[in-house]
């Protein structure tokens, strides 16, 4: 059976965390109540004119820088002429055929263009669907209209669902590392459309395509693919064609429908927006745009290698941008032993805060250092550092404080109180004392749970196996 | 001075009076008034109830009034563009070059009849009825400005705002007997006006001389931040003073004289008289080409057609003006916009949407932008051998109403000699220069970006020796 090789190129909006919108003053919109962040430009009222955001052309530009691509020395913005209610000039100024930045490369993925536009309204539909067809009124709110959003095409390199996915997430990182935008999916403020082909394994020619709109998730967006994927794939199995069309994910159903074909696909009549004059890109914004660029996850990953962080580690806390950071203001609060530091955010933090932002959480960076001190140190048990860290993300405060509190410090070796404990755990195992006598160390495990056990994990367990040692006059 | 009196004065004199504390601006304000409301050539599509509140001390336009064109937005006023689709629109804003000249003294007297978002030639395609010429109520203003026009020269407007896109402005003011002036695209901010074409609409001033043109445009000049292509206009704009044409070099463009291009006999008499005058105050006068010419109206016919289908996009009924329901979404703009935009609007949307489709963009639309940038650079040429570049404004004298309703072509070439001037844009006047068959005609002169004080010098220079004022009191006699 021929074997089939899919090809992604993937069409990414982000919309950028200006101040205000792309081309007028109002502020963009974080759930405020509808039609209030509006404007006579943003409304698109007679007579009101655009003028381009010079913050939002300085984000494209380091993003631009960001991946590598040739930014363009003059760059002009285009109308992409169409009706619709969410769109109330009756075309969306955009960039063609000469965008702010072209090429470039991420990852293994290359880039193709990186170019500027304004986001259309929010469409709110009355009625059971959802969608427009078949409600029976709409509304719009303007709020987001306007809003200057990056639309970043790449090549067709990705070859699964599976690595779009992934090279999505490296993307994300990339762009809230440059801190142009949220880039939440969920939210919309980062949106994925892709471009889907299959061909037999070995063929170099590309396949029909089709592009799948609407995955607003990472995991729509994984599942969306392996869909159309399998649809296609089922379709030339039984000596079919893929027809070139836009196709809608239903992240509900996950089915997959057809928007609109290659026929009804819509005639843009783009022209260059005479409302607006080109963007020369001086050496002065160049220069602004590269030295507002931070370290970059790729960057951050071989640097946190040379700390002496593993290759899993390192790749974690970089393409995170917001667990690198953390990590990183711990290690400046104790930076005596970097790996444990990374498994206990990679590991422990991230299992109980899971998504988000350890930054926010209870957990100070400067508490979780002393936590990994005063295991370094052997004043607590991991045992009981991971019961602290529970205490900490419940309730913050300081680590060596609640374990005093606590009663979770580690038994020293001089303590009295550790001795007859162990000499109480012999005698109850008298069997696994045998073993150890007669040289097999395995056994001690059972000894050291007994003493585990009556010290609430306080027992250091090389203390506990030195004093069985001695005991039984090993 | 009585109330006719007053409104006998140019408003430059008008200005002056204020000021010597002979005339109240409020009483100067109320004969406007009166005499906009008793407008008979339906000028007007709303005219001021109101006293405006006192201009502020040392207000340099001192309080004369202004008719401003229907399609600059003005606060709370209706601003229509001459548009059904816009009937009863008032905007919540106002007009960059209108707040600035409310600003400088110039208060807002009524808005002015048009040809529906600045597209014709004659006025008869507002919505809201054709405008009168004052001259000959059975003939047209011209247009698109046609009301402005209208006012200024029947004197029920001190002066006014018009726009002009490829000739808006100057053949309304030639066929109306009074002066107009286009200046350099990008000296005064288009923010507020209702596009037509973006790339070639421009604001001006419609004026009973030449004096009250540069007045009116020293306080329109500016660089607007809410007009990313404005520029503004470097130095002031000065009161022309100059008598003598001395060492002024003009070139008279073959493509653009010439009774073979359809020009009337009787204006190209009066143009030639022009011409004579100007030898007489010191000017040499030779002939030069504009090789491109010839094809600035088709290719104006492609670019301006092309950005007002996209302008007009926006009048979808969703949000404001007219709106016709049909059901559904699809059904309700296409009812709107049919029964909103009217005939020759509708046409121009058709001209523009096709000429920007996929697979006929570089055929129109692409060869008509390489068109323009040779009338440029034809211009660029001229400039190299001249001062002035001269035409006759318009082909014709004011035609009669519904002489070219029928016949679209017809109609545009009223624009020839205008065109290549706003592909160019660069600045232009019409000073009326005679008479033929007893209606004014048009005396057109263009300079270099920028050039506008001489522009206006020179205008004025020819303005004195024509003494078109007097012509026109022996004509009526």
């Amino acid at each position: 059976m021929t074997e089939f090789e899919p090809v992604i190129g993937l069409e990414i909006h982000v919309q950028l965390s200006t101040r205000t919108k792309m081309f007028c003053g109002c502020a963009l919109s974080f759930g405020e109540p509808p039609n209030t962040l509006t404007c006579p430009v943003c409304l698109g009222l007679p007579g009101t004119l655009p003028r381009a955001n010079a913050q939002a052309i300085h984000f494209g530009l380091m993003i631009g820088l960001a991946l590598g691509s040739d930014l363009a020395p003059r760059s002009i913005f285009h109308r992409k002429n169409y009706f619709y209610p969410d769109l109330p000039k009756g075309y969306q100024i955009s960039q063609y055929d000469e965008p702010l930045c072209r090429g470039g490369q991420l990852g293994e993925v290359r880039i193709h263009r990186v170019h500027l536009e304004e986001d259309a309204a929010k469409l709110v539909h009355a009625g059971s669907s959802g969608r427009i067809h078949g409600s029976d009124a709409s509304v719009v709110d303007f709020n987001r209209g306007g809003t200057p959003l990056a639309e970043i095409v790449t090549e067709p390199d990705l070859r699964s669902a599976a690595q779009a996915r992934e090279w999505l997430t490296l993307l994300r990182t990339t762009l809230r590392r440059l801190g142009v935008s949220d880039v939440n999916m969920e939210e919309g403020s980062l949106r994925c459309d892709a471009n889907i082909s299959i061909r037999p394994v070995g063929v170099t020619e590309l396949g029909t395509k089709t592009e799948l709109k609407n995955m607003n998730s990472f995991r729509f967006l994984e599942r969306g693919i392996n869909a159309e994927i399998a649809r296609q794939e089922a379709l030339l199995r039984c000596g079919g064609q893929v027809v070139q069309q836009t196709l809608h994910f239903d992240p509900q159903t996950e089915r997959i429908t057809s928007l609109r074909s290659k026929e009804e696909a819509h005639d843009y009549r783009y022209f260059p927006e005479p409302d607006l004059v080109p963007v020369a890109t001086s050496e002065q914004m160049l220069e602004a745009a590269r030295s507002a660029m931070p370290e970059l996850p790729a960057a951050r990953e071989e640097r946190l290698q040379s700390l002496g962080v593993s290759a899993a580690s390192a790749r974690q806390l970089a393409w995170r941008t917001e667990l690198g950071d953390y990590f990183e203001a711990a290690l400046a609060a104790d930076g005596a032993e970097p790996q444990p530091l990374a498994n206990w955010i990679c590991n422990e933090l991230v299992a109980r805060v899971g998504e988000d932002d350890p930054n926010a959480s209870k957990v100070t960076p400067d508490a979780l250092a002393k936590l990994v001190a005063l295991v370094r140190q052997k004043a607590v048990t991991i045992g009981n550092a991971k019961l602290v860290l529970d205490r900490l993300v419940a309730d913050g405060g300081d680590p060596a404080a609640i374990v005093e509190a606590e009663g979770l410090g580690v038994m020293a070796g001089g303590d009295d109180a550790l001795d007859p404990i162990v000499e109480a755990a012999l005698a109850a195992n008298a069997d696994a004392a045998e073993k150890i006598r007669g040289g097999n160390m395995k056994a001690i495990g059972a000894i050291i749970g007994h003493v585990m056990r009556e010290t609430k994990g306080r027992a250091d367990g090389a203390e506990v196996t030195r004093i069985v040692r001695q005991k039984l006059g090993l | 001075m009585s109330a006719t009196d007053v409104t006998l004065l140019t408003a430059a004199a008008a200005v002056d009076a204020i000021e010597r504390g002979e005339l109240s601006a409020g009483e100067l304000f109320e004969a406007y008034r009166a005499a906009a409301a008793g407008d008979e050539l339906n000028a007007y599509l709303w005219v001021a109830q109101d006293a405006p509140a006192p201009v502020r001390e040392g207000a340099p336009l001192a309080g004369v009034p202004l008719a401003v064109k229907d399609l600059f937005c003005t606060q709370g006023v209706p601003s229509q563009a001459g548009s059904r689709i816009l009937e009863g629109y008032r905007p919540p804003y106002t007009a960059s070059v209108v707040a600035e000249l409310a600003a400088a003294g110039a208060p807002l007297l009524g808005k002015t009849n048009q040809d529906e978002f600045a597209m014709g030639s004659s006025n008869e395609n507002s919505a809201f009825g054709p405008v009168l010429n004052p001259w000959d109520r059975t003939r047209v203003p011209g247009g698109s400005s046609g009301g402005s026009a209208a006012a200024v020269a029947a004197g029920s407007a001190p002066w006014a705002l018009g726009t002009d896109t490829g000739g808006s402005i100057r053949q309304p003011a030639a066929l109306c007997g009074i002066v107009g002036l286009k200046p350099t695209y990008g000296t005064v901010s288009r923010y507020g006006m209702i596009a037509f074409a973006s790339s070639l609409d421009q604001a001006g001033p419609l004026t009973r001389d030449v004096t009250d043109a540069a007045l009116l445009l020293r306080h329109m000049v500016a660089r607007d931040e809410r007009d990313s292509t404005s520029i503004g206009f470097p130095g002031e704009i000065a009161l022309p003073a100059s008598e003598s044409l001395e060492g002024i070099r003009l070139g008279v463009p073959e493509e653009l004289s010439d009774e073979g291009v359809g020009i009337e006999r009787g204006i190209l008499d009066a143009f030639n008289a022009t011409l004579r005058l100007a030898e007489q105050l010191g000017a040499t006068i030779e002939t030069c080409h504009l090789p491109h010419a010839p094809h600035a109206l088709s290719a104006y016919y492609v670019l301006a057609p092309a950005e007002a289908s996209s302008n007009l996009a926006r009048y979808d009924g969703v949000r404001y003006g007219a709106r016709v329901e049909d059901g559904g979404l699809v059904g309700m703009y296409t009812r709107t916009r049919s029964e909103g935009f009217g005939r020759e609007v509708k046409r121009r949307i058709m001209l523009g949407t096709y000429s920007l489709s996929s697979g006929y963009y570089d055929a129109y639309y692409g060869r008509a932008q390489r068109v323009r940038t040779k009338i440029a650079d034809d211009f660029r040429a001229a400039f190299e051998s001249f001062d002035f570049v001269v035409t006759p404004t318009s082909p014709s004298v004011a035609f009669e109403l519904g002489a070219k309703t029928s016949d679209p072509l017809a109609m545009y070439l009223n624009d020839y000699c205008t065109v290549p001037m706003s592909l160019a844009g660069i600045p232009a006047i019409s000073i009326p220069n005679g008479l033929s068959d007893g209606l004014p005609t048009g005396f057109q002169l263009c300079g270099p970006a920028f050039s506008e004080n001489r522009v206006l010098e020179a205008a004025y220079a020819l303005e004195q020796a024509i003494g078109f004022d007097e012509l026109a009191r022996r004509a009526r006699a």
